[in-house]
This record gives structure tokens, sequence and C-alpha cells, in this order.
């Protein structure tokens, strides 16, 4: 068995391993890395609760092989948000009741995210087209679309916010705009 | 589900990659966006020795010369809807483009894996058999182009040579009282077409039907033209009796498996009506084009 060095930038942080060529990245992202918020759900390219964001694309991780992310940057749900405070969507979810079992959550919330940079002021029907890949088994995605059109308008309010203080901290200029997702 | 053991590769340009299928031959696999091979080899369908992934090597522009709408291989589905050209000028292939599997699907799976994979029931193999596509492979020796008549021979199978890579699709430009339509049936959102017909229509001056594409996915072990449809439009108005008729005898063309989608008798009955409806935007978009 051989193994192939890899060097992934997972949430900011370089991470490396050396792994077979089969394994896959949801694996190494899970049991490597230890980041267990990506879920395997039916593991056959489906259900979407896999889905990270992959040089800012999303992708279903169970369906991409560890080394084809080598160079690569990834983001999973861990990465989503900074420090203790939700991410808007993240919020939203808890405040729509986005979820029930919550094992969807992780992909459904990082489609979402890919959705909304893609098209930030998503339709209904955009927003239901845009997590066609992602299966929910509790909800019937009602309040899931109510979760993600919330966070749009959030997100938006926030991109639209004039910055109020463009301060300075140590003499370095610090934007007053929200990092969004 | 766990793929089998295989060796793995990432070239940094064609010869080398061209070199490796060579060295390999019979146990290599080119890999592309992985969203078909990577679900074959996790069931174990396919058990490749060496995968020979072409991120490196580019092939993911689209352009329009003369005579061709050119798409790399890699290009995705995604950035193929999202291109100003496809937008502008080409709506039945923006609209195939957009129906493929599901969003993340068409975030990293590539028009040339597509192609290249021929799996019965997808929906661009349809595409280059209606508009007489053209597929450019590379190998060893260089170049060879093989018309997409010629080109899927059966389930699974390609005229690619196991020594070469498809490199390129060429659809012919579009050209005015030119129009396509496209009609899938699909059970569930992402899911693989029950049925799906693609058309194109090119209209004469006097609005008769001059020249016409038909083919029909997942009615048959492989993506087929409808030939004996094409046949029955040539020469007739637009009308819909004609469409009807092109329909029926597409649907007599096919050759459906009953299973799971639905009986024989119900995929042939809705092959002639995806025909049909196909038909009607073909020659919408045909006569919009004038």
């Amino acid at each position: 068995m051989t193994t192939q060095h890899v060097t992934v930038t997972v949430n900011g942080e370089v991470r490396e391993a050396d792994v077979e060529p089969r394994l896959l990245l949801v694996h190494l992202l899970r049991d490597t890395f230890g980041l267990t918020g990506t879920h395997v759900g039916c593991d056959t390219s489906h259900c979407g609760a896999c889905t990270v964001h992959l040089d800012g694309r999303s992708a279903k991780s169970c369906t991409v092989l560890a080394v084809q992310a080598d160079g690569a940057t990834v983001t999973t749900i861990e990465g989503i948000s900074s420090g203790a405070a939700l991410h808007p969507l993240q919020q939203a979810f808890w405040d729509q009741h986005g979820l029930q079992c919550g094992f969807c959550t992780p992909g459904m919330i990082m489609q979402s995210a890919w959705l909304l940079g893609e098209n930030p002021d998503p339709s209904e029907d955009e927003i239901r087209e845009g997590i066609a890949g992602n299966l929910c088994r509790c909800t019937g995605y009602v309040n899931i679309v109510k979760a993600i059109q919330q966070a749009a308008g959030e997100l938006r309010a926030s991109e639209s916010a004039p910055v109020v203080a463009a301060e300075t901290v140590e003499g370095q200029e610090v934007s007053a705009a929200p990092a969004a997702g | 589900m766990i793929p089998a053991q295989v060796d793995y590769v990432r070239p940094a340009d064609i010869g080398e990659a061209l070199r490796i299928l060579q060295e390999r031959e019979g146990e290599a696999k080119v890999l592309a966006g992985g969203y078909s091979l990577i679900p074959l080899l996790k069931l174990r369908l396919a058990q490749p020795g060496i995968l020979v992934d072409i991120a490196k090597l580019g092939m993911d522009g689209v352009s329009e010369d003369d005579d061709w709408l050119r798409i790399g291989a890699r290009t995705t589905h995604r950035a193929f809807h999202e291109h100003p050209i496809v937008v502008d000028h080409y709506p039945m292939l923006r609209s195939v483009a957009g129906g493929i599997g599901d969003p993340q699907v068409r975030n990293w799976g590539t028009i040339g894996g597509s192609v290249a994979h021929a799996d019965p029931a997808a929906d661009w193999p349809a595409v280059l058999l209606a508009t007489h596509a053209q597929v450019v492979v590379r190998g060893g020796d260089g170049e060879r182009t093989i018309p997409a008549r010629e080109f899927f021979l059966d389930t699974f199978t390609t005229a690619i040579a196991p020594t070469e890579i498809l490199t390129e699709v060429r659809i012919p430009r579009r050209r005015r009282r030119v129009g396509g339509g496209f009609a899938k049936l699909e059970r569930k959102a992402g899911d693989f077409a029950t049925v799906a017909a693609c058309t194109t229509v090119q209209l004469a001056e006097d609005g008769s039907i001059a020249r016409a594409g038909i083919a029909l996915t997942a009615v048959a072990e492989t993506p087929f033209a409808a030939t004996d449809a094409e046949a029955v439009l040539i020469g007739q108005r637009p009308s819909e009796e004609a469409f009807r008729a092109a329909g029926v005898a597409a649907g007599a063309q096919s050759r459906p498996a009953a299973d799971i989608r639905g009986p024989v008798e119900y995929k042939r009955a809705m092959a002639a009506e995806m025909v049909v409806r196909a038909l009607r935007v073909a020659t919408q978009r045909a006569l919009a084009f004038g």
C-alpha cells in the first residue's frame, strides 16, 4: 500500500497527512483531522450531508478523493463562523426551526452559504433549486427555506450597511463591515 | 463505501498524461470532476489500477469559431451554464446544463466526463447526437475527431481508445432559423431521466423543416439518434400532427427496459411525448432566431 502526502488548508489552517489515494475527502476531514461536523449520510453522492466548500465551490466530500484536494482550500461547517458567534445561517436555522434531527444541517448550511455567495437575493424557487442536492427527511424543507431567506436578508443588510467606523487599531485600518460567509 | 486500492497521479501536462495511459494501458482511468467515476469506484463497479487526474490540464474554455461552439472537456456544467456565449445564444444547451444532477454535481461534474462516461441515461450524449456534434480526442499519435453519431457504441462504451483523452466537444455553431429543444422526464429533483429527448430544427425560407435532429436518452442501451423520426419531419410544415408523427416514430425506435422508472410501454409513450414537447420548443426558438 502506497500513501501520498497531501497538504490541505482547512478552515484557514494548513493541515497535512499521508493518505491512501482511495481515501475520500470526507474521511480525511472526519477521521484524520477530527472535524466530525461534516456528516456521512447516504455515501452515494445523493444526500449532500457531506457538503463542504472546496476552493470556494460547494462539493460533496464523499465524492472527492483526498488526493484531489491536495493544495486546495476547504471550508467545513466548523469554519463558517468566527469565534463563538453563529453565522447568520446557523442563527437562522435555529430561529426558523430549520432542523429537527439535525443530521442534514451541516451540509444544508454549507450549500446555502455557497448559494448566497453566488446569489445574495434568491427567490424561493432559486433557494429550492439551490438546495436540490441536499436531502432533509424531517422538515419538509419549508422551514429550511425560511431560514435561508432570513439569513439572506441579514447578510444583504450587513453588506449594504454603511461602514460606521473605519477604526484604526494599532495603526492598522480595520473595516467595520462584517465578514460575510 | 470505500474504493479499492488504486494509484493516483495528477500530471502537469497532457503529454505526461498520455504517456501514463500508454504505460498502464488497460488499467488506467482518466479522472475529471469525479462525479460519475468516484461513485463507480465506491461501488467497485470500476476498479482501475491507476487514476490519471486531468485537473491540471486546462481544457476548460468555451469559445465559438466560424463553424463550432467549442467546449473544453473539463468545462463544468455550471461554468458552461454561466458562460456569456451560452447565456446569449444557446438556450437549449443552457437548459440542459442547468438540469444535470444537482448544484454540487454541476459545480464539479464536467461535460467531457459525462460524454466519456456514456451513461445510457445521461443528457449530454443525446444533445451531441441531435446536434451532429463532434468529439475531439488526443492520443500518442495526435488528435482525431469523431462524429457524435459514431461515438456512443454501447452502455458506458465509446469510441475513445484506452490510451486517448477526450479534449473537446464541438457543437455546430447556431445559425439563423435553427432552434433546439430539450425535454426531460424525471421522477424527482436530481434524478437521471426516465426519458429525455433533444431536438434541433432548421427551418427553410418557406417555413418548412429543412433539417431535424432528434436523439433520445434512457430508452435504449445507449443514447441514440431517432433517425426514423428525423426523416418524418423533413419537408413538413411544423405542426402538432408532424411533431406527433415524429414522436411516435421515435418511440417505436426506442428499446426501453422496464425498471423502477416504469414499464416498457410507458417509457415508449413518454419518449414520444418528450419528442413532441422538445420539437415545440425547438420550432419556437428557430422562429425567434429568424
